[in-house]
């Protein structure tokens, strides 16, 4: 998977505990270029993360300015259990909850049911619509670009909880036990929202790319 | 040839699953989340669906997809509102 999105830099490359350390040492050090790396490689993915707690981007890069300053301060005691992005996102998370609630974001709304749609099945349960091939040309196309879109589109429109965790799991490729650290939840309610919100992505794909009219 | 009888061959004797069972499990297949019995069952299933195989093979597709999607470029206003933010840290002794 590490093909998919071309190096940053020569230190992407590197596994990443390695650079982790590399990069620990010379922040330790007092190093300016190391925070500078360390923002250029994490704060993309922090402004995503947070703007999907709280409703305003000025409030989004608030909590991640917020994070840089606590990740600083607490750099010393740091002790390399986690993955430095790891760490980075649950100070964010946590930040960004309380923000969140301050603003007083909408409670969720519960999500339950079937994750496709009850009526492509008969009644003994066996496809009647069965899906659409999309994975062609998903792979064919050039405009890799407008399938990203598509796909930060319907992330936004996700529960917030699933969007988290297919944001995390997926899209920033944590592994499970990682995200359910940084959104303290167990592993199955982690595998619940990932399953809901997959779902949706899987369907807006096939909405999008698929053949025959629905 | 082979006549297959499966009800018959079946080791376990809970009923086979149905495709829309199957939707509901893959993402637990997907984590290895499934008692080796389930994940049996499941691609006991697998191998004789197309439709559920390729369900299965968009998932895998569109987790794919998602490890695609960039986040933005830093810009220089904020590259340089937290090189600020450094040195002040930096400041505070």
């Amino acid at each position: 998977m590490g093909e998919l999105r071309p190096p940053q830099s020569e230190g992407d490359t590197l596994p990443t505990m390695d650079a982790d350390g590399e990069l620990l040492r010379r922040l330790r050090a007092g190093d300016e270029g190391a925070f500078v790396d360390l923002v250029e490689r994490h704060n993309g993915a922090m402004l995503r993360l947070a703007l999907s707690f709280v409703s305003s981007r000025a409030v989004a890069e608030e909590v991640v300015q917020d994070t840089w300053l606590a990740a600083l301060r607490g750099l010393a005691a740091f002790e390399g259990r986690s993955s430095l992005k790891t760490w980075l996102f649950t100070i964010l998370v946590n930040r960004a909850r309380t923000t969140g609630v301050r603003e007083s974001r909408s409670v969720p709304i519960a999500d339950a049911g079937p994750v496709v749609d009850a009526s492509r099945f008969g009644s003994d349960g066996a496809w009647a619509t069965p899906p659409e091939h999309w994975i062609e040309e998903a792979e064919d196309r050039i405009d890799a670009v407008k399938l990203s879109d598509l796909l930060r589109v319907v992330l936004d429109t996700l529960p917030t909880r699933q969007r988290e965790v297919v944001l995390l799991r997926d899209v920033e490729e944590l592994t499970s036990a990682d995200v359910c650290e940084v959104l303290a939840i167990s592993e199955a309610n982690q595998r619940v929202l990932l399953h809901r919100g997959r779902a949706r992505l899987r369907q807006a794909l096939e909405s999008e790319l698929g053949g025959a009219p629905r | 040839m082979r006549i297959r009888f499966p009800r018959l061959r079946a080791r376990s004797r809970r009923p086979e699953l149905v495709c829309q069972q199957v939707v509901e499990l893959v993402t637990d297949y997907l984590e290895d989340a499934l008692s080796a019995e389930d994940r049996r069952r499941f691609e006991r299933h697998l191998a004789g669906c197309p439709h559920c195989t390729e369900y299965l093979a968009q998932m895998r597709e569109t987790i794919r997809l998602a490890g695609r999607v960039a986040p933005e470029d830093l810009t220089p206003v904020m590259r340089a509102d937290l090189t600020d933010l450094y040195r002040r840290w930096r400041a505070e002794g």
